[in-house]
């Protein structure tokens, strides 16, 4: 349990929903529960544990790439405070590529 | 949607064919005959194409356009149920015409038996009422978005990727699929377009949501799937949906956009398995 919380409260738990092409470095796992402040630190934390997570995710510069989108509770994070996103416990984020399949 | 002067009565064959639909308020001898004058061209008679295109012509949807220059491969069959065994070689437009002929032998049917590129897009989208996307690269997706935003088309947009689909509408004004993916991956992106698959019952369900979504737009009635990507995973058969919005910063419908033509990117990944990230 993180400095600063209550008695009796839960260990902070995110859930992150894994998009079938990033199942291949999470082991196959769909979602992953994660512990983290913000939507940067969680990917680090999940790069941490399933090396290669964070670079399908951002750039080289540490930006989002431009055919992925990450959404906190539903809400695309462009919207709100970008990979500054505060995450508390019981949010879940979205990880949602473009995927061209059709035929 | 185009009427042909003062609505014409239904005939009794038409009544008949209809009556299981046109016994519900929300659709209705208007509604029914809302679908007769309508026009809906898909893009891909392929795992998307073959559910939305069955259901679009049984439904009563007047006229129907179909893009596809493909041919039938027996690879095709497990998933794309417009299309039978007899018709392995054939023009995909060919077989799914005789398919949904035998459906509902009332259908208009235009076929286009070609590759839809920025010479052709205008042509070939605008004639019709509503487009259903069932295309399987990242260039024809981008192409068929732009076209349809510059024509004011309601796009009614389907993806698959193994057990994994989206599904979303985008109605002119609304945002675009740029709004939610500004370009396409580059090249190097997509390591890999070798097949990884689909489960041939998946575009069954997001092809069959499309064609819901098209009769939706078609009637005026219940809440369309705009501002909204449909996730569905079936392995753990869950759905659900995240928010999406117009972005001001949009290259081809934001406030000052970039992009104002359209565009044929380089064919880097046209495999059905095509995804970002993989």
């Amino acid at each position: 349990m993180g400095e600063g919380a209550g008695e009796g409260e839960l260990p902070m738990s995110i859930k992150v929903r894994v998009p079938t092409p990033l199942r291949q470095v999470t082991g196959g796992l769909a979602d992953v529960e994660a512990a983290a402040p913000s939507v940067a630190e969680c990917l680090q934390e999940l790069e941490s544990r399933f090396p290669g997570f964070q670079e399908r995710v951002l750039d080289e510069t540490g930006e989002v790439r431009r055919f992925v989108n990450l959404f906190v509770n539903g809400e695309d994070i462009r919207f709100l405070d970008g990979l500054d996103t505060p995450l508390k416990s019981g949010d879940e984020l979205s990880i949602v590529p473009a995927m061209a399949g059709g035929a | 949607m185009q009427t042909n002067g003062h609505a014409r009565a239904l005939t009794l064959d038409q009544i008949r064919r209809y009556q299981r639909q046109i016994i519900m308020p929300e659709v209705g001898s208007t509604g029914q005959r809302k679908l007769l004058d309508s026009s809906v061209l898909l893009v891909g008679a392929g795992g998307l194409g073959s559910p939305a295109a069955l259901y679009l012509a049984a439904a009563g949807v007047g006229k129907m356009g179909i893009v596809d220059f493909d041919v039938v491969d027996l690879s095709n069959l497990h998933r794309q149920i417009l299309h039978g065994h007899s018709d392995i070689g054939r023009p995909k437009v060919e077989s799914a015409a005789d398919r949904l002929r035998e459906i509902n032998p009332d259908l208009v049917l235009a076929t286009y038996n070609e590759p839809i590129t920025s010479y052709n897009a205008f042509d070939i989208i605008g004639p019709y009422d509503v487009v259903v996307n069932g295309t399987d690269n990242f260039p024809t997706r981008y192409l068929v978005n732009d076209a349809c935003y510059f024509l004011r088309k309601p796009l009614v947009d389907g993806m698959i990727f193994r057990f994994e689909g989206q599904a979303t509408v985008f109605q002119p004004g609304s945002g675009c699929y740029r709004c939610l993916f500004p370009s396409p991956p580059p090249p190097g992106a997509v390591p890999s377009c070798a097949e990884a698959g689909v489960l041939g019952v998946l575009p069954g369900i997001i092809g069959s949501i499309q064609a819901v979504e098209a009769i939706k737009l078609i009637l005026g009635e219940g809440a369309p799937l705009v501002n909204r990507l449909l996730i569905f995973d079936s392995l753990p058969m869950e759905f659900r949906q995240v928010k999406i919005r117009k972005d001001p910063s949009c290259p081809v419908c934001g406030d000052e956009p970039s992009i104002t033509e359209l565009i044929d990117y380089e064919e880097f990944c046209g495999g059905p398995a095509a995804s970002a990230l993989s």
